[in-house]
């Protein structure tokens, strides 16, 4: 087994486990957790990708490094907005989860202004 | 007369600057943000609302341009071309793209000037500031999502773009709209990180990014390879989750209801569409080989249950925004059906089918901002929006009530509507092709649509003798502009096919298979 392939099936084991997360957690710190293990795993393709794909000469082809350096300052920044957002709820509501049976707006409603 | 003449020459000169343009609609945003951002204040509203109308106006040039060279619009950045370089691109479906978006953000921003002000005696607030930025941010990942060429530039487009509207949802940080911001946050994640996973397998096996290459190259290589297969499906799936169609649609009730007005007016008018947009372009212009029946069937499917489905959800809703919203749900069901029918095995039908659902998704975003904004005025002006409240509004605030109601009827689909229009040509596509089951989801959908605005109309034009108290009376610009936004759904339908054949501009290349 070449080491792309070693990369390549260890970045698709960290979209699986980051997926299953993503999906089946309820707490909104841990769906980050999760979005973020995705993200790596990603990445790690990428980097697998360009190992593959690197022209005679090269040690590996360039053009996804810089996607995946891009692609970090991205997930980092979704993070930081996510953490906000989470702190901030945290804050109004004192949960964090995201149960889509709304306990949360069932009794935030008699709260609003009307 | 010498304004016209002013005019006439304002817009050779915009027209002249030929495929410069493309680089306005991008800049003017981006610059306005770190103009807003570093003088903060006050000022980020007057920079907002100076940019909107030069936005317009390179818009205008553009759909000017395209329609009258009857050729797209390139512009390679720093003159280096794909596959090194990274290319703007305005075809048809850009350019009513970037007009839509021109002028339904320009009324949003006028009609936002009064709400979003800093009152007197504070030097800045944090509800100004951030509303008028992030008004930037999403008109300048709009406008990059319709221009971008290359499917990374596009990844971070859509991400300027949801992280601007995110916060626009909880801008009042109550804890409901904080949750609905999260949980639209998440799903949006969710979907951009499915797509650079579909981007980075095909970078794997094609070698470039570029759209144009991608699909010469994808053409070259006779058959979809699997790693192209997942990639596509990868990618659908993720911008599906964006743009919120039927199984992943639970994000989008609560954040665009829960938003103060004009925000969940870009967000249901626009902020959707631009990954709708993206998987049109997959699907028509990146892999025509995958718009095979089977295939499209699954996207129609989804759209068809998404037209019955948020139909009958918002036929139940108590509340006024979030009857809107479940509203855009269904509506966004009729841009799916364009995937099956522009598979019609008798001719090539993709351009009347194209050219319906560009003027599905324009008449909804004036019809559905409209909508917005007259509910928010309603709900500004009683204190609430409980539909079974509304008795006598329709005294009280008849000019809110009529453009309501006139957004209303645009989105039915009466005569002289773009929504009429779109409706006619996807209805005769679906009639050409025997796929008459679309046809009658289409009236399904226009008989629920009818069926929730009578139960508005029903309680709003009720109790004309006691008209209910109102805490504040909306400006009457604010009401004329929702009327206009309303009127211009309305009339969209009364465009002459000269100026519709606009939208299929580029697409002729695309069917001949690969660039010369």
């Amino acid at each position: 087994m070449s080491d792309a392939t070693l990369f390549g099936l260890c970045g698709a084991a960290l979209v699986g486990l980051g997926l299953y997360g993503l999906i089946c957690h309820p707490g909104a710190l841990r769906k980050l957790l999760a979005f973020n293990l995705v993200g790596s795993g990603v990445f790690l393709l990428f980097g697998a990708v360009a190992r593959r794909g690197a022209a005679s000469g090269f040690g590996g082809d360039p053009v996804p490094q810089a996607l995946v350096i891009t692609g970090l300052v991205v997930a980092f920044a979704a993070t930081a907005l996510a953490v906000a957002l989470v702190v901030r709820l945290a804050q109004a509501a004192g949960r964090t989860d995201l149960d889509p049976e709304p306990p949360a707006r069932s009794e935030a409603t008699p709260e609003r202004p009307s | 007369m010498v304004s016209v003449q002013w005019l006439g020459g304002l817009f050779a000169g915009v027209t002249g600057l030929g495929s410069t343009l493309l680089l306005v609609p991008v800049m003017l945003p981006l610059a306005g943000l770190l103009l807003a951002i570093a003088f903060g204040g006050r000022h980020p509203r007057r920079i907002v609302l100076a940019l909107l109308p030069l936005g317009l106006v390179a818009a205008v040039g553009i759909a000017a341009v395209v329609l009258e060279a009857d050729a797209p619009l390139r512009y390679d950045l720093g003159g280096w071309a794909p596959p090194l370089g990274v290319t703007l691109q305005a075809d048809g479906l850009s350019a009513v793209l970037l007009l839509v978006t021109s002028v339904v953000m320009l009324a949003v921003g006028l009609y936002a000037w009064p709400g979003f002000g800093v009152p007197p005696g504070s030097s800045e607030t944090r509800t100004s500031f951030a509303f008028w930025t992030l008004l930037l941010g999403v008109w300048g990942g709009l406008n990059l999502v319709f221009l971008g060429q290359d499917l990374f530039t596009l990844y971070v487009a859509l991400e300027l773009l949801t992280f601007s509207a995110v916060p626009l949802v909880c801008l009042d940080g109550r804890a409901d709209t904080l949750q609905a911001a999260l949980r639209y946050l998440l799903f949006a994640l969710l979907g951009s990180i499915l797509y650079v996973l579909g981007t980075a397998l095909l970078y794997g096996q094609f070698g470039t990014l570029d759209i144009g290459l991608l699909r010469d190259r994808l053409a070259a290589a006779g058959a979809l390879p699997p790693a192209a297969i997942a990639a596509a499906a990868l990618m659908t799936v993720g911008l599906l989750a964006k743009t919120a169609l039927f199984p992943l649609h639970l994000w989008l009730p609560p954040a665009h209801a829960g938003a103060p007005p004009a925000a969940s007016a870009i967000l249901s008018a626009l902020v959707v569409k631009a990954s709708f947009v993206l998987i049109v372009r997959i699907w028509f212009d990146l892999m025509p080989a995958l718009l095979t029946r089977s295939a499209a069937e699954v996207l129609g499917v989804l759209g068809a249950v998404a037209i019955v489905y948020g139909g009958a959800l918002a036929l139940g809703q108590a509340r006024l925004k979030l009857l809107v919203a479940y509203s855009t749900l269904a509506q966004l069901g009729y841009l799916f059906l364009i995937f099956p029918l522009a598979t019609s095995p008798a001719g090539n039908a993709t351009g009347e089918v194209l050219t319906g659902g560009m003027l599905q998704l324009a008449a909804h975003a004036c019809a559905k901002a409209a909508m917005f904004l007259a509910a928010g005025l309603i709900a500004t002006s009683l204190g609430h929006d409980r539909i079974g409240e509304l008795a006598g509004v329709g005294r009280a605030l008849p000019l809110s009530v009529l453009a309501f109601g006139i957004a209303g009827l645009a989105l039915v689909g009466i005569e002289p509507s773009g929504a009429y229009l779109a409706k006619t040509l996807l209805d005769g596509a679906a009639q050409a092709s025997g796929q008459w089951g679309w046809g009658l989801v289409m009236q399904i959908g226009g008989l629920l649509t009818a069926a929730y605005l009578i139960r508005v109309f029903f309680h709003a034009l009720s109790g004309f003798a006691r008209p209910p108290a109102l805490r504040a009376r909306p400006a009457r610009y604010q009401e004329l502009l929702v009327l206009g936004l309303a009127l211009c759904s309305l009339a969209l339908g009364l465009l002459p096919p000269a100026y519709l054949a606009v939208v299929t501009v580029g697409r002729v290349a695309a069917a001949g298979g690969g660039l010369p």
